[in-house]
């Protein structure tokens, strides 16, 4: 089970900061079925000091939506008295970019969005965020406790190397079930969402070489029905 | 068709026509073209013509979707990135498995069309060029990764993967497949064209990478050559035998390879040099010293200037080494003091280091693009690449004998080599209409490669013959040996349907 290309570069992150002596300790979260564990392997082989899995049956899977997702993860950032919790900006699954936001909210903390580049104050208890904005580049200072999400440009994840992955199987992972975080997900009351439909786009239509323009004129007038 | 001689007509012109060895011409002259002398053998030849009949039977065997004519996919699947003239086949199609290619392949031989192999395009000698017309196979939907065996350290792909896709697979597995070559190629294609990159000084080239293929014969026969054994006695090497074919043996459909764990610590560097000589007398230092460095590649300052232009990096304007050095922490570090003494020692300037990920990806990158920045140094061009290998010992004096012609002739011709393998590349820059300046980059092609040759070297280290190599095979080989090859290629494929006109196709004078 591949790590979400975006919780990579947040892990990678974490473990530089970690290196740099600006944190003491990093643990790695997910939250899904008991297969997730692989990508927790990896995160620890990548230097993550222990891991938690939020453990659900195949059959709740779908009711991990961004806002269960946010509430579960305020409940292990609270018992872990975390100082920082670092998310991909999205999933390539369901490119929700929501999850971040979210968590930052129900924890009343400050948040930093699509991070570039990560400064951090331990002493100060502050971080220095550059964010990819449309406009650019924006810089944010934020105090800690933060959520920050991380965008591409960030860093490039280093590889799991085998010694590594050896060791990162002695790393401790713990199991967490919902309810263990006051969440019941069989509960239709807490989904907000609903999917109704997933269709692919239409097929392409071959193209066509016209003869004349006065020919594409009636075919993009007639047929098309752009002009 | 032309009747029913015991040997196909191509091979008769050939020798009607003279062995393309006495012809030293470039892509363009029609005298090249008479490998299998194009226009007379799609004319009249023992060769079938992809007919109506043909095409149905072709699209009864992968659907009607996956075989077109269209000329746009024609001439894309006649070109490579080279400056040879793009030369389409008459059909495309686009198996989904090996059975497939083995139905393809026994329709056509049934007609006697010719059958091309084709990846992904990025030859530099013609190697896809349709020279007697016939079906190109597009392996580019195999593109399945089958199994990694991590506990083995060996995987097996379908040969439309590529390398990247492949690596990015592997990627949190702790292991990796080394073999870079610069462009983004499919295995199949780098099995068939014995590919290498920058990484073959430590870690080897798909001669040594490649653990077995599973491959459609001329005869319509599927076999599977090798084991996952490391290494074996029994038999004849089939798998050596096809790595490096260039698809005039066999379409291969599946490559099991060695994969390679993620080294512990990697650190690269960027050294600039005094003179050319100091940067190649570096290399040849570090090798003897047996520092088992990762990367060692040469750029001249003429390709990183290039380089600087097409990348946007700020590498000093002189001749330069990159470097990369893999290991423990420890090792990594030993092996770096070692060769920046040997440098120091040659005219090197300080070691710029990489260590962060990003960093040296950038910095490889940039090596990687070493050809499309030589082709940005001048718009519409083409490059004719100069590929030769020699003993390391002989480095520096084929590197600034190519130096010296280079300056002589004034030609644009950056210089980048895997320096480590003793091989470099001359990316000559040219214009493909302008007659003298072929005839001139000929001319120091072909004395470099003599030169080459003459010290124990050979005229393609890497970038291997497709057609634009042959006239050189004869004097790195002699007769003989080319004779045997003929005589191997004769018995696999007595009609000469695969890939003809490329390696393998000699008729004594």
């Amino acid at each position: 089970m591949s790590m979400n290309p975006f919780c990579e570069i947040a892990v990678e992150e974490a473990i530089r900061l970690k290196e740099k002596g600006a944190i003491k300790e990093v643990v790695a979260v997910s939250l899904g079925v008991q297969q997730c564990q692989d990508t927790l392997r990896t995160a620890l082989a990548m230097g993550a000091d222990r891991a938690v899995l939020v453990k659900v049956e195949p059959a709740q899977e779908e009711a991990l939506e961004p806002l269960i997702v946010a509430k579960l993860l305020k409940g292990i950032a609270v018992k872990e008295t975390a100082d920082l919790v670092f998310l991909g900006k999205q999933a390539i699954d369901d490119d929700c970019n929501q999850t971040g936001q979210m968590l930052a909210a129900l924890l009343d903390w400050p948040q930093a969005t699509f991070a570039s580049k990560v400064v951090l104050d331990a002493a100060a208890k502050s971080a220095l965020v550059t964010r990819e904005v449309d406009d650019g580049l924006e810089t944010v200072s934020i105090k800690l406790p933060a959520v920050i999400t991380t965008d591409l440009r960030l860093n490039e994840p280093r590889y799991a190397t085998l010694p590594n992955i050896m060791k990162a199987k002695k790393k401790p992972i713990a199991v967490l079930s919902p309810s263990d975080l006051g969440l019941d997900l069989a509960d239709p009351a807490s989904r907000r969402v609903q999917v109704v439909q997933v269709k692919e786009p239409p097929q392409r239509v071959g193209g066509r070489i016209l003869q004349s323009v006065d020919e594409l004129l009636d075919k993009l007038k007639n047929e098309a029905k752009v002009l | 068709m032309a009747g029913t001689q015991a040997s196909p007509e191509p091979e008769a012109s050939l020798a009607a026509n003279g062995h393309a060895g006495g012809n030293t011409s470039l892509s363009g002259n029609p005298a090249t073209q008479s490998l299998c002398d194009v226009p007379v053998v799609r004319r009249a030849s023992s060769y079938g013509r992809v007919d109506d009949a043909l095409l149905r039977r072709l699209q009864s065997i992968v659907g009607d979707s996956n075989v077109t004519t269209n000329r746009t996919v024609l001439e894309q699947h006649g070109r490579d990135e080279s400056y040879h003239e793009p030369m389409p086949p008459d059909a495309v199609v686009f198996p989904q498995s090996t059975h497939h290619v083995q139905q393809l392949v026994a329709a056509c031989a049934a007609r006697r069309v010719p059958i091309i192999p084709y990846g992904a395009g990025t030859s530099l000698e013609g190697h896809v060029a349709a020279l007697c017309g016939g079906v190109s196979i597009d392996l580019s939907q195999l593109s399945q990764v089958l199994e990694v065996h991590a506990e083995d350290m060996d995987c097996r792909v379908q040969a439309g993967v590529t390398r990247q896709q492949l690596n990015h697979h592997l990627h949190d597995s702790g292991l990796f497949f080394p073999v870079d070559p610069g462009s983004e190629c499919t295995i199949g294609g780098m099995a068939a064209t014995r590919a290498s990159g920058t990484n073959a000084v430590r870690y080897g080239t798909m001669r040594e990478a490649v653990l077995g293929v599973t491959a459609v014969l001329p005869n319509g026969q599927v076999i599977k050559t090798g084991s996952r054994a490391r290494k074996s006695s029994s038999g004849y090497d089939l798998t050596r035998l096809i790595v490096g074919s260039e698809g005039t043996l066999a379409v291969v459909t599946e490559v099991s390879l060695r994969l390679f764990p993620q080294p512990e610590a990697v650190s690269a560097a960027v050294c600039p040099f005094t003179s050319v000589a100091g940067a190649v007398d570096t290399v040849i230092e570090t090798i003897q010293t047996a520092i088992p460095v990762a990367r060692i590649e040469f750029l001249d300052e003429v390709q990183v200037d290039a380089v600087n232009r097409y990348s946007k990096t700020h590498l000093e304007l002189s001749p330069t080494l990159f470097f990369e050095f893999h290991g423990t922490a420890a090792a990594v570090e030993e092996q770096a003091k070692q060769v920046s003494t040997i440098a120091s020692s040659y005219g090197g300037g300080s070691f710029q280091w990489s260590t962060a990920p990003e960093e040296r990806s950038k910095l490889w990158a940039a090596r990687h693009s070493a050809y499309y920045a030589a082709l940005a140094l001048r718009p519409n061009s083409k490059g004719l690449l100069a590929d030769v290998c020699v003993p390391i010992s002989r480095l520096t004096e084929l590197v600034l004998l190519a130096k010296e012609e280079i300056r002589q002739t004034q030609l644009v011709a950056p210089i980048v080599g895997h320096v480590g393998d003793g091989n470099f590349h001359v990316l000559f820059i040219v214009d493909p209409d302008d007659q003298a300046e072929l005839a001139a980059v000929k001319r120091v092609n072909d004395s470099l490669v003599a030169h080459a040759i003459a010290v124990g070297g050979t005229c393609s280290g890497e970038h291997g013959v497709g057609y634009g190599k042959l006239p050189f095979l004869e004097s790195e080989h002699g007769r003989a040996a080319l004779d045997a090859m003929a005589a191997l290629k004769a018995a696999w494929d007595p009609l000469n349907l695969f890939n003809p006109g490329k390696i393998g196709q000699f008729i004594p004078p």
